[in-house]
């Protein structure tokens, strides 16, 4: 019965977590966790530093590997997925960091167009959506500065272009307003909210409680590698 | 054929604005490629030394002074079909005692005890060169053998002077294979040594970008889009400092080749010029496959993620 349930839950959700922890050498990441998040919601996962945010989301893309368990992205087991299939799926998810990680050596638009280029769009379609969606994130004054020349909510804002350019259907999104200013992180949730709109699945991890309440939807609760809560967000 | 276009482009693009560190990577190739340079000009200096020493050895082989010439000749073409031989020069007595008289036109004695003596006391000689050094021993030995004693070699010559410069062709021999084996150890050394310090220059300069490939990747780059414009790049290092090296060898060869053309009697600046495109060919060669392959390994351990 409960293998029956779990095939269906395979089927039914985006992403599931299948009783994953992640143990570093001295410290436990991520301590058996199950969780599943549906396609179209917008889940905020929440925790103080070292709670395991952030190995959550590298799970997804498979930037670490689980040490037991399993990530299902769609039914499929991300950590067995080949080089070529685990790129293809990378290309289905839009991220944001705290810390932007954006190309230095490059401008906004070249930031942006990266991304396109690396699922082969055409110098044509590059030339016409970089500045939409620049236009989109009030970034269209900033269009050949480089990171360094853009302060951190523009940079913050950047990173979104980039993430939302290839209509990615899931935006993990790790603490995104960490390095901003009350007025930026504003901005940037409410860009977060249009783009769930829109029908885009956005996982935020953050430690700040006022952004959760900016959300206002599901809440995941993580403690010392657990989840320990998991609720619909009541303002 | 959009994506190749666009590796290339991200590749030039990455080096003018990788500034200082592409500066540097530029510098350590050339150092690489001047070494190379170098080697390839003293390799050519060394082979120039060696065949000066090697042309000044031969083999003479003195006849009776009745030896009749048809016979001398029968033995001269005979040697001509040996493999070994490169060369053989006939003097006749006559042209021997013409020489000897020359040589010795300032010494009254000799001259006066050669007028006195009436007829001429010298025989024909043969004079052998050898396409390599060690190859006169078989030389010798073919005189002795029964082939050379056939055509009655044995009974007109009157010595032949190899036993008694065996042992400083031997000699002459060894220092060659020992100059050529230690000039190889020390080219494979600076060549090993050179091409370590680019690899870890340029896998400096890849490490400051780590952070980047793994964004590049994070975004759904392949390792391919990742890796090319680093690949390029690499290669663009290699081709400036080929140009670089070129240029800079042009003034350096041009003084040093006055300056030994006086005691080595080899002029390294025309011998730069005269293959100047086969050195370019090969210096740019190495410099790309250098960078290139450099700039490969170095990014691998950066893409397994």
């Amino acid at each position: 019965m409960q293998s029956i349930l779990k095939t269906l839950l395979l089927f039914l959700t985006m992403i599931y977590f299948n009783n994953v922890s992640k143990i570093y050498k001295d410290a436990v990441a991520l301590d058996d966790v199950t969780l599943t998040i549906a396609a179209g919601e917008f889940v905020s996962v929440v925790g103080v530093s070292g709670s395991g945010k952030t190995t959550l989301a590298k799970m997804i893309l498979a930037d670490e590997n689980p040490t037991n368990g399993t990530v299902f992205f769609e039914s499929t087991n991300v950590h067995k997925l080949k080089n070529k299939d685990l790129t293809k799926l990378r290309r289905r998810i839009g991220v944001v960091f705290q810390d932007f990680k954006l190309l230095q050596n490059k401008t906004a638009y070249e930031n942006i167009a990266f991304a396109m280029e690396a699922v082969s769009k055409t110098d044509e379609e590059i030339a016409s959506d970089v500045p939409h969606v620049l236009e989109l994130v009030d970034l269209s004054h900033r269009i050949f500065h480089f990171p360094n020349q853009m302060s951190g909510g523009e940079q913050q804002r950047l990173a979104i272009a980039r993430a939302i350019i290839n209509q990615p259907e899931l935006i993990i999104a790790d603490e995104p307003t960490g390095n901003l200013d009350q007025i930026n992180t504003h901005e940037i949730v409410q860009i977060l909210k249009k783009i769930n709109g829109l029908g885009t699945t956005v996982i935020l991890a953050t430690h700040d409680r006022a952004i959760i309440d900016l959300v206002g939807k599901r809440v995941v609760t993580m403690e010392n590698g657990k989840v320990i809560r998991d609720t619909k967000h009541a303002k | 054929m959009t994506e190749l276009k666009r590796i290339i482009k991200a590749g030039f693009i990455n080096f003018t604005r990788g500034g200082l560190v592409s500066f540097a990577a530029v510098l350590v190739s050339t150092i690489t490629l001047s070494v190379i340079t170098s080697i390839i000009l003293l390799q050519a200096v060394l082979y120039f030394s060696l065949n000066v020493i090697k042309d000044k050895v031969d083999v003479t082989i003195y006849f009776n002074v009745d030896a009749p010439e048809d016979k001398i000749m029968l033995l001269k073409s005979s040697l001509e079909k040996l493999p070994e031989v490169a060369n053989i020069s006939y003097t006749s007595a006559d042209e021997a005692l013409k020489l000897f008289r020359d040589r010795h036109s300032n010494d009254y004695p000799t001259i006066a005890a050669l007028d006195e003596i009436g007829n001429n006391p010298l025989g024909a000689y043969l004079n052998v060169k050898a396409k390599e050094i060690s190859q006169y021993e078989s030389i010798a030995n073919f005189m002795k053998s029964d082939n050379a004693l056939v055509l009655g070699s044995a009974n007109i010559i009157d010595k032949v002077n190899y036993h008694q410069n065996k042992l400083v062709i031997d000699r002459l021999n060894n220092i060659i294979r020992s100059a050529q084996k230690l000039g190889f150890l020390i080219t494979l050394l600076l060549i090993i040594i050179s091409i370590i310090i680019t690899f870890n220059t340029i896998r400096l300069t890849i490490f400051i970008s780590k952070e980047e490939i793994s964004v590049m990747r994070l975004v759904g780059a392949s390792k391919m889009r990742v890796r090319g414009p680093f690949m390029v790049e690499g290669a663009i290092y290699g081709i400036i400092a080929t140009l670089v090296t070129l240029i800079l060898f042009w003034p350096i060869t041009a003084w040093l080749g006055g300056n030994m053309t006086n005691f080595l009697g080899f002029d390294l600046y025309h011998y730069y010029i005269a293959n100047l495109f086969q050195i370019f060919a090969i210096v740019l060669l190495s410099g790309i496959l250098l960078g290139m392959i450099s700039s490969f390994l170095a990014i691998r351990r950066y893409l397994n993620k």
